[in-house]
């Protein structure tokens, strides 16, 4: 996992250092001669050769480093240094740090939503296969699956928001400062996530249970006098929970590294949000920085799921 | 507990015929509809059981034995499966009972051992918890006194080190071991009715006769009926008091187990008696098979189910084609029941001829 994450690193380093755009070349300002461009590259280390270049920002990760050293004001980036936005004055890692937990509220918001309706959705399809509280689900499901988010983003904005006045409009506050203000932000960003992702849940959790209630240990179940609530929750839910498992791990850690369009559209300033930016400003250092950090979360989640599995399916436990 | 009881005072009441069966099945019928039609899975099954006593139900896959059985346990799905008849069990009718009431017997008054132990142990709990959930969906017991019982019923059955057994998980068992939990799981609560359906079919030659052994004390000490489903000849003479034969959805034949091995009547119990391997017979002998397959459940033959494969289908003067034969009692014997065409002496004599047949191989 650590060698994963090293190769990330050296990965998107070099990927970005291919792009051509010239970073010095940004941040030289309108009246840019090539002395000046030259005095630019030397203050962002760009004319060191790639490789020491590399070097000094893997060092950064572990123990900081400084940026123009010898100008007179040198830029101090303390461990773990992901880089200075030289286009915004800032610490790469400080940037992240802000977007992060609204992010990270974001997702977990809507998780928690979508797990729970998705899930219990799809019992409640499965236990009703065939007839129209299956099919009105499945319906609903597709519908939901294939709108896009900025369709029922804006349309939400649109009714709740605009029309109706119901909820003010979304501006992001830490739900520590303002519990209610939080929620009422976040609440349509949370149905926007759920409804996105629930739709692929319900289908999956359908066919998981609907494939395991014709097992033996099903019948076995039943045969000893179980309620039909603990027979399909208990023993058929479980048993197909694998799938749905490996699936939440990882989409909750896609979400983490930023959901771009919920996060534009209620104008959330997250990973989302800060990823787009980055791209649009061409501000490679901030683009690796969100890179390196949602693929961390990618990796993570991995062996997240990875652990769950033994926790969820005894036969996978080692010794 | 309470409620069953004035529940069986009430359906005495009304019953008063009832005998002393232990287990009556009258005019059993399950069918499927599928798109390819009705699969016509039971048809018109009737028997009954003594208490204490062993029902074996022998026939080949697709006879409809399983499908019996779980129509008893009440494990059919009523969505997909359309049944009729009358199943009696205590004075109890069976099939007429909301599900919530039949869910409440199945595990308590009657219990099933199933066929592949490997599939029907939940992969993911411990085989101790799963047998306290047993116990736990029919009466309040305090999880240490569960465990102990626990503990006791693997004694019972023969496994050895039950304290860590019941924390083990299935695939950590072999096959002999986890039937016994089966065994163990349908027995904690002293069903009276106790069904295995083929319970050594997936297992060693060797682990079989050890399961059957078990299955036979555990039934003395209970004094549990058993119904045991089977296509292997072996375990109906050395388990059952009484033989029913399934073909093509019925019975064909039924009676003492004696009396089926000794003198059977119907041609396909000849049938079934004649291929059976046997150690007496010398090695390179061949087997008498019955010709052709079992009839396709969708369109069973409309005379006797047994007519487009029976050698003696032309004594009967079509009458097998067209008739579909009654189960009857044969001439001297009121247990022994025989579902064919065939006169009864002719059976008598064509049964003589394939028994005296036999019993030359044997002695060549």
């Amino acid at each position: 996992m650590l060698l994963l994450l090293f190769l990330l690193t050296l990965v998107t380093f070099f990927l970005f250092n291919l792009l051509p755009v010239d970073p010095a070349r940004l941040t030289c300002g309108k009246i840019c001669t090539p002395a000046l461009l030259e005095i630019n590259r030397h203050r962002l280390g760009l004319d060191l050769p790639p490789l020491d270049q590399y070097l000094a920002y893997f060092r950064g990760l572990f123990v900081g480093r400084t940026f123009s050293a010898d100008s007179p004001q040198p830029i101090v980036c303390s461990a773990p240094c992901l880089g200075y936005s030289f286009l915004r004055h800032e610490q790469v890692l400080s940037m992240i740090a802000r977007a992060v937990p609204v992010t990270f509220w974001l997702a977990l918001g809507g998780f928690i939503i979508w797990i729970i309706t998705g899930v219990s959705a799809g019992i409640y399809s499965a236990l009703h296969r065939g007839k129209w509280q299956d099919r009105t689900i499945m319906g609903i499901a597709l519908v939901g699956y294939s709108l896009p988010s900025f369709f029922i983003g804006l349309v939400l904005i649109f009714f709740v928001v605009l029309e109706w006045g119901w909820l003010p409009f979304p501006q992001f506050v830490p739900p520590n400062q303002n519990p209610l203000k939080f929620l009422q932000t976040m609440i349509l960003p949370w149905i926007v996530i759920a409804v996105l992702n629930a739709a692929f849940y319900v289908r999956l959790t359908r066919n998981q249970v609907l494939e395991t209630l014709g097992e033996d240990y099903v019948r076995t179940a039943r045969a000893k006098g179980l309620r039909e609530r603990v027979v399909v929750v208990k023993h058929a839910l479980r048993a197909g929970l694998t799938p749905i498992v490996t699936a939440a791990g990882l989409d909750l850690a896609y979400l983490l590294g930023g959901a771009i369009i919920t996060e534009s559209i209620f104008s959330l300033p997250g990973m989302g949000v800060l990823a787009v930016q980055s791209v649009v400003d061409s501000d490679l250092p901030v683009i690796a920085g969100v890179t390196l950090v949602s693929a961390t979360f990618i990796i993570v989640a991995n062996l997240i799921v990875d652990l769950l599995y033994a926790v969820v399916d005894p036969r996978v436990r080692v010794g | 507990m309470i409620g069953r009881i004035t529940r069986t005072v009430d359906r005495i009441s009304t019953t008063a015929t009832e005998e002393r069966d232990f287990l009556t099945v009258k005019n059993l019928k399950v069918a499927f509809p599928t798109e390819d039609g009705l699969v016509q899975a039971v048809d018109d099954v009737s028997f009954a059981v003594e208490k204490g006593s062993t029902l074996a139900i022998v026939g080949e896959s697709g006879s409809g034995k399983s499908v019996t059985a779980q129509a008893v346990m009440g494990l059919l799905d009523r969505r997909t499966a359309k049944v009729s008849g009358e199943i009696w069990l205590n004075n109890v009718e069976l099939l007429g009972l909301p599900s919530s009431e039949m869910q409440a017997m199945r595990g308590d008054d009657l219990a099933m051992i199933f066929q592949d132990p490997m599939s029907s142990l939940h992969p993911f709990y411990r085989v101790g918890d799963q047998i306290v959930e047993a116990m736990r969906a029919h009466r309040k017991v305090k999880p240490k006194e569960a465990k102990r019982e626990v503990v006791d019923m693997f004694k019972r059955v023969g496994i050895p080190a039950p304290e860590r057994r019941v924390d083990a998980f299935p695939h950590q068992l072999s096959g002999g071991m986890r039937q016994r939990v089966m065994i163990a799981m349908a027995l904690i609560n002293s069903p009276d009715l106790l069904i295995a359906d083929e319970p050594t079919t997936a297992l060693d030659v060797t682990v079989q006769a050890q399961i059957l052994e078990l299955i036979q004390d555990l039934q003395k000490d209970f004094g549990t009926t058993v119904i045991v489903i089977t296509h292997d000849l072996g375990i109906v003479a050395d388990m059952a008091d009484e033989v029913a034969v399934m073909y093509g959805a019925r019975i064909v034949e039924r009676g003492p187990t004696k009396t089926i091995f000794e003198t059977p009547e119907m041609p396909y119990t000849l049938g079934l008696l004649s291929s059976i391997p046997r150690m007496d017979v010398e090695a390179g002998g061949r087997l008498l098979p019955i010709p052709g397959n079992p009839p396709s459940p969708i369109r069973l033959p409309k005379g006797c189910v047994f007519e487009p494969r029976c050698r003696y289908k032309a004594m009967t003067n079509g009458l097998s084609e067209t008739v579909r034969p009654e189960l009857l009692p044969t001439a001297g014997s009121p247990d022994h029941l025989v579902r064919c065409h065939l006169m009864p002496e002719t059976r008598k004599r064509i049964a003589g001829e394939v028994l005296a047949s036999l019993a030359e191989a044997t002695k060549a």
